[in-house]
């Protein structure tokens, strides 16, 4: 531990506060007693497939396309899921799968 | 707590725990390996959990540790705490109708608003027979719990674990990925969907994988705005 307690604890509330910023800014910028504007209500339409494609591509941003793996085993096991999914329709099974197949592709196949 | 909440609670409950089984997965190997982290710099279970229940905010969690290991500089944590959590902003934007009308529950609902709770959330119906607050409210709970007892577990006992989990991870991936597809059905959707995937990775290749998630959101929001008139109203 390089900072004091009392630093520590402001280091931590800091970090909380900027997260809480993020997290209740929309909600304290539109009320929710008052009529939304119909862009907002827009956004708020379009926006959650659009940060969940965000969410994709931002959880393998540390995938090294140029490694010895070339990003293989993240394509295969999307792939898979993909294939898993719209064929059952089953959340856990296609995650269930995905995952234990690129399990087994990074520890013993590349 | 009047009998007929409690059962109310209790079937909101099994309604929720399904739609989070992955998250607990993710959760206890990323908090284990964060409580690990932490006590490898010198910060044992206290402050590991005490960050954890306080900012719940998991890769700035991680980038916090240089902040702990180095001179003290609040003003520098929360501006790197308002960036990497930039992406909360749209986060709130979308739930904006989904939580209305939840009273002090919802003050709870915002605060644990992290990437994982908001795609189940912003993707998923509670059943008609289920209250909805208690539903969200669940759902949360879990996903915060999920978090801190893997930061407490790992900051414990972290270095006892010998079984290999590398790729264990993926698993959020994986509940992205799923969450996606179910997204995508209808045709507007399907179009947001992809905007969001073209926007990041063509920022993801121009700004590098450090500081390409404003820029991302930044095209995003111009993309759906110039085709706000041929997608909607």
């Amino acid at each position: 531990m390089l900072l004091t307690p009392l630093q520590t604890f402001i280091t931590i509330l800091a970090v909380a506060l900027g997260a809480m910023i993020t997290r209740f800014v929309p909600f304290l910028l539109f009320p929710e007693n008052k009529e939304q504007h119909p862009v907002v209500i827009y956004l708020g339409k379009m926006l959650p497939p659009a940060m969940i494609g965000l969410l994709v591509v931002y959880s393998l941003k540390s995938v090294d396309i140029l490694g010895s793996a070339h990003g293989l085993p993240e394509l295969l096991a999307i792939l898979v899921i993909t294939v898993v999914h719209v064929w059952k329709r089953n959340v856990l099974l296609s995650i269930g799968i995905g995952t234990a197949l690129y399990m087994i592709l990074v520890q013993f196949v590349f | 707590m009047s009998k007929n909440r409690y059962m109310e609670h209790r079937s909101a409950l099994m309604a929720a725990f399904p739609h989070t089984i992955p998250v607990m997965t993710g959760y206890l190997v990323l908090g284990l390996a964060y409580g690990v982290l932490m006590q490898l710099n010198g910060y044992g279970a206290f402050w590991s959990v005490l960050m954890s229940l306080v900012a719940f905010c998991g890769s700035m969690q991680y980038a916090a540790i240089t902040l702990l290991t180095s001179t003290f500089n609040p003003l520098q944590a929360l501006l790197l705490s308002l960036t990497v959590n930039a992406r909360h902003l749209f986060y709130g934007l979308s739930m904006l109708e989904k939580y209305r009308g939840l009273g002090k529950t919802r003050i709870f609902l915002i605060f644990a608003l992290s990437d994982e709770t908001f795609s189940i959330s912003s993707s998923v119906l509670p059943p008609a027979s289920i209250n909805r607050k208690y539903f969200y409210f669940w759902i949360s709970f879990l996903d915060y719990a999920y978090w801190s007892f893997g930061t407490l577990l790992g900051s414990m006992l972290g270095r006892l674990i010998t079984f290999n989990t590398t790729g264990l991870d993926f698993v959020l991936t994986a509940l992205f990925v799923v969450l996606f597809l179910d997204q995508i059905k209808t045709k507007v959707n399907l179009v947001s969907g992809l905007i969001g995937i073209f926007c990041t990775l063509v920022c993801l290749l121009l700004f590098g994988p450090n500081q390409f998630v404003i820029p991302s959101m930044v095209l995003i929001l111009f993309v759906l705005m110039i085709g706000r008139k041929r997608l909607c109203c």
